[in-house]
């Protein structure tokens, strides 16, 4: 059963990355976390559409109360945000957060293996009053939940 | 790096505090008017028994000196977890502890 597992995995990434392929087969990389590169494009894309896409391979979102994001409705100092993203969904792979109003929406992104809880914390930059996207990829499908933060100095300028 | 590993149960509660600029690239220095060249940290792994179990990526809006916290299941004590990450220009750095 773990032979076949394996195989499932190679043939997918296979398909998507050749090199990732390969180094998964030699063991090198969890058989489950293939893709190890930076996604430079999706951090680039300039629209939530085009960074998801090329992420994730899709952007349509189901918006989802099971996605759970925190995040304060008025931030002070828009340098420093705290976001909790978190689910009790089954079957996670990813969880991004983006940020509508930022130059480059995509901020963060974390592949997860199934021991890991899908759960994160972590402190972003928000430009100016936004929304913020909690997405979360499970069982190969995208679900959200958006909370605005209003931010009173942006975090983006000097 | 700073890290903190606090286990419950068989999860770990894994807290990293990096000192990184997190420079954008867009920003400006007041004084010169150069623009600051962009600095950050664009991946962050975490290896529980050699196993990677996160998989970060980074883009410039994570803030300056990034905090992240993250949960890991089927942890013991005694486990060692491995952090590492990887910024822009190639700097890396990696920090392993064995959980208490």
């Amino acid at each position: 059963m773990n032979t076949n597992f394996k195989r499932r995995i190679l043939l997918k990434g296979t398909m998507t990355a050749g090199l990732a392929a390969v180094a998964a087969t030699a063991g090198l990389l969890t058989p489950r976390l293939v893709m190890a590169a930076w996604p430079g494009a999706a951090f680039e894309a300039k629209k939530i559409d085009g960074a998801l896409t090329t992420l994730v391979g899709s952007s349509a979102m189901t918006k989802s109360g099971d996605v759970k994001i925190k995040a304060p409705s008025i931030a002070e100092n828009g340098a420093v945000v705290n976001v909790v993203v978190k689910t009790k969904m089954a079957d996670v792979e990813s969880i991004s957060i983006l940020v509508e109003q930022n130059a480059t929406p995509l901020a963060f992104n974390v592949e997860l293996a199934k021991t890991a809880t899908p759960f994160v914390k972590t402190r972003i930059k928000i430009g100016k009053t936004s929304e913020v996207i909690g997405v979360v990829k499970a069982g190969g499908k995208l679900y959200s939940a958006t909370k605005k933060v209003k931010v009173t100095v942006g975090g983006c300028g000097g | 790096m700073r890290l903190n590993i606090v286990l419950k149960g068989d999860e770990a509660a894994i807290r990293v505090l990096i000192k990184h600029p997190m420079e954008t690239g867009m920003r400006k220095d007041k004084a010169s008017g150069k623009v600051l060249p962009a600095n950050y940290i664009q991946t962050l792994a975490i290896a529980h028994k050699g196993q990677t179990v996160v998989n970060a990526n980074c883009g410039v809006a994570v803030s300056k000196d990034p905090f992240f916290f993250f949960k890991v299941k089927g942890v013991a004590a005694g486990d060692a977890i491995k952090i590492s990450w990887k910024d822009n220009t190639g700097k890396t750095e990696e920090k392993e502890e064995k959980v208490a």
